[in-house]
């Protein structure tokens, strides 16, 4: 009996090896371990045996019990894990198929480019001012201490509604109200859309957008306004890049200057792209006159500031070396999306 | 301003590069355009002599000519310009040698040409004989005679010496940018002052006094009266007799050349020259002409005709201030000269006129004749009185000098309020305080004593006295930037203001900023577009006559009728931007554009029109529908805290198709509109493909945008779901039923969804089948069956009641 269970066991493992699917484990399972299967026929006649040999064999049939079941899970174990892959094989798919892309949209360059001069001002304390596009000629002009005949006033340059209202030729008008409502000490931006009668090509548009810059209070220097410029122009454009700041002539700065920044195509050498100087305008900005200060009814005593402003079509253009400033208008969706 | 650099080191002895001359120029203030080193680009061209011409044996048109070029036996040269003879001096580029162009009927080349011996005919041809163009001067300067054929040179030359020797063109020419302050700075004298500055060397004033002078005066040969002083501050000439025309001598012509005046005649010339130096427009006029022997200055009479030298008649006003002789007018003061006064070959006596014409007088004439000439845009800057009686001077001076003419002794010169110098006061501490750099009181007096103003120490003050030209300078901050600039910009320090204010960001601002990211989130493309339009798109979209959106706020100079008023609405310039992009072949686009339109009548008070904020969105392309953008739009608004809007269908918008269009209502207004465009516009703008569009009122939004988020609880009972479909008139709109649910599920309805709509063979034709799934929850138990079947049977009683809704088996 005990021989014959020995002869079981070697008889499952055998078989065991040859079974190919864990459909031919269950089946040796049913066979071995079943109701009816040999394992239990054989513990089920156990009962005519007397008490001494029942004993003995009753070890020897636990034995082979234990032995039987260790090899079927084991096996059985095998044999799902190969399924299990097999499955998932079935399931492979190609990766290099396309993504469903659901497709952001882009920002307009000129908001992107606004954006980031707002960010940079941001930093230094400067809050966001607006104004209104159709200005008074006396915002635009008189109260930035423009004389009363200066070119830039005739309708070949700026565009009219009647003798007092123009389109803004400049953002600085946002000056004159943030002197008008606010007290020093003042720091703001404008960002806005301006106008003038320039005929639309390549460099030129009759609408184009500015940020103004504006900082009033007790102890402001022209050191300040190269300090703060400097550092604008170091976050924008790389902190490698040098600025240079030349005198130059605005009716409502005094001194006035403009700032360039070293050509970052050839690195200040002089190529065709800064006209070979090595620098590259950026803005014109200066120390506030005290007319306008005098507008708001600043002492300017007390006070001093500086101002500055910037076409942010120039900066986006150079920034993303695009050379053609009708594309930015044009809206073509292969322009604006290149800027997602 | 075009400044020769050999012709500006003849006023001061400043010995430095040019790389350097031009740095410290722009750091002082003097912006440079370009710089152009005439002659970089001629090499081996040296001066001929014509020793004998003959015709060409095979071509009648060409000529063989042999010249001598200083070496050896004289060369061949085959040339096409007849105006060549023998024993003419010109300038002849040899084999090898370099010429800048263009050559004849080409474009001109980066670096020159170079110039080969060749054969011309069947005859060798051993260079090139040269005209001006070649040799690069440009044909606006070029003398008349000059301009065709080859360039014959005046005076006797040594055959074979370099062109660039003979002639001294190898000039170096910068181009400043004058800024309107500084009309001083137009003239040689005036950048020669800012030279001397930076460069701490004298500045040599021009020779004005004639040693010559006949006894006649010009007093017996003309009277002048002014008789509008307000508009002529001065009036000065001199006569000069025995007038001998001729060409000018080179290095005269030579220097009006490279600033870029083209030469005339030794008379015209020297008016030019000095207009040049000094800036004062000269007029020269033919005294035999001056009928009466008098002049007098004194605005037109309305309409009357004057020929002006261009040869133009024109029609004058009372506002135009003229020069009249005793019969009629001669000139338009500071504008131009008249034809029958001009210089001709043979006038022999002149008188010289400088005089200072009041700015915005001959701003004015000039704008409204639409001529512009140097001499006026001279006089609309403005001009120091004080320069017109050194420029008379000077002119005669240059007659005497180049023996053109006699200046007679004395001059007219009527100045009853003579300009004197200015003086001004500043304070040391003022610098400081404005530039942010301690400086000494000797500094300040250095630096504005090199810009030729005098100084006078009063302790903690400075009193200056100016030039009379630097008319710019009014008041103490003038000189701060004086100071500024020569102490150096680039020597101030970099510093950052003391104080610390906080940036802030209006609420608006923060809105705006919200909706553009959410619409970037939503795959919504921003655009924009111009502020201005053509008041024609209000007829393309249909607006109704009396709609206000055709009340426009518009230009009176605009520069053409597409860009004359500005805009009320958005969406023309985004179906125009769509179109163009259809036409362009891109499948399909989302955008949206945030800006302003501009409105009249809120205010009647108003001096400047109200403008408003509004968002337009549209969409094409394949997967696009009137759901997708009101999707965009639902969640837009959602993020914003605009929750719950209603879409009420709308028919009688012409912009959209009336069945396919709704306004948003928020709280009982409309905030905006959304529909497909309707055929006709979508005709008139063509959109080859469906297009969807909305505008919002943003401007009316400000107020409702409430997006402060809290927190709610998350649920902690289940919910409880109920889904079922019912069968309704195709007429009925989902958004009714949905509101009919609401009103009968009472508060433990969580949420209702719509999730089928199906038309077909399962229902009958003119119904549609509706599908809700119902959320029920309550916050504070599990709920039970019975309770959530009762409220389920109330809403369908109601759907059947208000609507004939069918429920349908599920």
């Amino acid at each position: 009996m005990i021989e014959k269970l020995r002869q079981m066991v070697e008889e499952a493992k055998q078989k065991m090896d040859q079974a190919a699917s864990l459909a031919d484990a269950e089946g040796l399972r049913v066979k071995y371990l079943g109701k009816k299967g040999e394992l239990t026929e054989i513990l089920r006649s156990m009962g005519s045996l007397p008490p001494e040999e029942r004993k003995t064999l009753g070890q020897a049939a636990n034995t082979a019990r234990s032995q039987l079941e260790q090899l079927l899970n084991e096996n059985m174990e095998r044999f799902r894990q190969m399924e299990k892959a097999a499955e998932l094989s079935a399931e492979t798919i190609d990766v290099t198929e396309p993504g469903q892309v659901i497709p952001i949209g882009a920002k307009h360059l000129l908001t992107i480019t606004t954006d980031e001069i707002i960010r940079v001002f941001s930093g230094m304390g400067f809050s966001v001012s607006e104004g209104p596009e159709v200005e008074t000629v006396f915002n635009n002009f008189d109260a930035l201490n423009s004389p009363p005949n200066h070119p830039s006033r005739d309708m070949t340059d700026t565009f009219y509604i009647s003798e007092d209202v123009l389109l803004r030729t400049q953002t600085s008008p946002v000056q004159v109200r943030t002197l008008l409502s606010q007290k020093p000490p003042i720091k703001v931006i404008a960002p806005g859309r301006c106008f003038r009668c320039d005929t639309p090509d390549a460099t030129h548009s009759p609408m184009f957008q500015q940020v103004e810059g504006l900082a009033v209070d007790e102890g402001i220097t022209m050191s300040d306004l190269k300090g703060v410029l400097d550092r604008f122009a170091k976050s924008l454009f790389g902190s490698s890049e040098k600025t240079r700041f030349r005198p130059h002539h605005f009716p409502f700065t005094e001194p006035s200057a403009e700032m360039d920044v070293s050509c970052f195509k050839c690195g200040g050498k002089g190529c065709r792209f800064c006209k070979g100087s090595g620098w590259i305008e950026i803005m014109g900005c200066g120390m506030v006159h005290p007319n306008v200060l005098k507008v708001g009814g600043v002492d300017t005593e007390r006070y001093t500031g500086f101002a500055f402003g910037m076409g942010v079509e120039r900066i986006a253009l150079l920034k993303y070396e695009v050379d053609d400033i009708r594309l930015i208008y044009e809206n073509d969706a292969r322009f604006i999306r290149q800027f997602k | 301003m075009l400044v020769p650099i050999r012709w500006l080191k003849s006023y001061t002895d400043m010995d430095v590069s040019l790389e350097v001359f031009c740095e410290r120029m722009v750091m002082s203030g003097s912006n440079i355009e370009t710089v152009e080193v005439f002659g970089e680009e001629i090499e081996g061209v040296v001066v001929g002599k014509i020793r004998k011409i003959e015709p060409h044996p095979n071509a009648d048109r060409l000529l063989v000519a042999q010249v001598d070029v200083g070496a050896g036996e004289p060369i061949q040269i085959c040339t096409g310009a007849m105006n060549i003879f023998e024993g003419a001096f010109v300038p002849v580029a040899l084999d090898g040698s370099r010429v800048p162009g263009p050559l004849h009927g080409k474009e001109k080349v980066e670096g020159g040409e170079i110039i080969r011996a060749g054969e011309l005919r069947g005859l060798v041809s051993n260079g090139m004989m040269c005209n001006c163009t070649e040799l690069g001067f440009s044909d606006k300067v070029v003398p008349i005679k000059h301009r065709d054929g080859i360039w014959i040179l005046d005076g006797e030359f040594v055959p074979g010496t370099d062109i660039i020797q003979a002639l001294e063109l190898d000039e170096a020419v910068v181009d400043f940018e004058i800024t309107p302050n500084r009309p001083d700075c137009l003239s040689m004298v005036g950048m020669a002052r800012e030279a001397a500055a930076v460069f701490g060397t004298a500045l040599r004033y021009p020779e004005t006094d004639c040693s010559k002078v006949s006894a006649e005066q010009t007093g017996d040969h003309i009277r002048v009266a002014v008789d509008n002083q307000d508009l002529c501050r001065r009036f000065t000439g001199r006569v000069v007799k025995d007038i001998r025309i001729a060409q000018s001598p080179w290095w005269l012509q030579h220097r009006l050349i490279s600033a870029g005046m083209r030469p005339i005649n030794n008379i015209v010339d020297i008016t030019n020259y000095v207009m040049l130096e000094y800036g004062q427009p000269i007029h020269a006029y033919d005294l035999r002409h001056i009928r009466g022997g008098e002049i007098r200055v004194d605005t037109a009479t309305e309409g009357e005709i004057f020929t002006t030298l261009d040869g133009q008649e024109r029609s004058l006003t009372t506002d135009m201030l003229m020069i009249r002789d005793a019969e009629g007018p001669i000139g338009i003061a500071g504008v131009m000269g008249g034809l029958d006064s001009e210089i001709r070959d043979d006038t022999s006596v002149i008188f010289v006129e400088a005089a200072n014409f009041s700015g915005d007088s001959v701003r004015a004439t000039s704008k409204k004749l639409g001529l512009r000439t140097e001499a006026s845009s001279r006089f609309e800057k403005g001009l120091d009185p004080n320069l017109a009686a050194q420029a008379c001077d000077r002119v005669c001076y240059l007659i005497e000098m180049l023996e053109a003419g006699t200046v007679l002794s004395g001059s007219v010169d009527l100045y009853p309020e003579p300009a004197n110098p200015k003086t001004h006061e500043i304070r040391i501490s003022r610098m400081s305080h404005v530039l942010g750099v301690d400086l000494t009181g000797e500094q300040i007096e250095g630096y504005l004593n090199a810009l030729e103003m005098k100084t006078e120490r009063l302790e903690d003050r400075i009193r200056v006295m100016p030039p009379t030209v630097r008319m710019d300078l009014v008041e103490e901050v003038d000189y701060v930037e004086e100071v500024a600039r020569m102490y150096g910009y680039d020597r101030l320090p970099m510093t950052l203001p003391r104080s610390h204010v906080e940036s802030v960001r209006t609420a608006n601002q923060m809105i705006r900023e919200t909706a553009k990211n959410t619409l970037m989130g939503l795959g919504v493309n921003e655009i924009q577009t111009y502020s201005f339009v053509s008041p024609k798109t209000v007829e393309k979209i249909g607006l109704s006559p009396e709609d206000p959106a055709r009340r426009f706020v518009t230009l009176l100079n605009p520069l053409g009728e597409d860009t004359s008023v500005m805009r009320t609405m958005l969406l023309p310039n985004m179906l125009e931007v769509l179109s163009r992009n259809m036409a362009r072949s891109i499948e399909g686009m989302r955008a949206y554009e945030l800006g302003n339109t501009f409105w009249v009548g809120d205010d009647p008070h108003a001096q400047l029109p109200t403008e408003k904020d509004v968002l337009c969105a549209a969409l094409y392309g394949e997967q696009e529908s009137f759901f997708t953008l009101k999707g965009i739009l639902t969640e837009l608004l959602s993020v914003l805290g605009i929750e719950e809007s209603d879409f009420v269908a709308e028919t009688g918008n012409a912009a959209y198709h009336p069945g396919r269009c709704a306004n948003i209502v928020y709280r009982g207004a409309v905030i905006g509109t959304l529909g497909q465009i309707h055929p006709t516009v979508a005709e008139a703008y063509d959109l080859t493909q469906t297009v969807y569009a909305a505008d919002l009122s943003f401007h009316a939004l400000y107020s409702l945008v409430d997006m402060d988020k809290k927190y709610e609880p998350l649920p902690k009972y289940p919910a409880m779901k109920r889904d079922f479909a019912m069968v309704v008139e195709e007429q009925v709109q989902v958004g009714d039923l949905e509101k009919e649910i609401k009103a009968h599920a009472g508060d433990l309805l969580e949420a209702v969804k719509l999730f089928d709509i199906y038309r077909g063979n399962q229902v009958a034709k003119g119904s549609k089948s509706v599908a809700f799934s119902l959320t029920y929850r309550a916050k504070d138990r599990t709920l039970k069956e019975a309770e959530v079947n009762e409220i389920n049977t109330r809403v369908l009683v109601a759907l059947k009641e208000a609507h004939h809704a069918v429920l349908r088996e599920m």
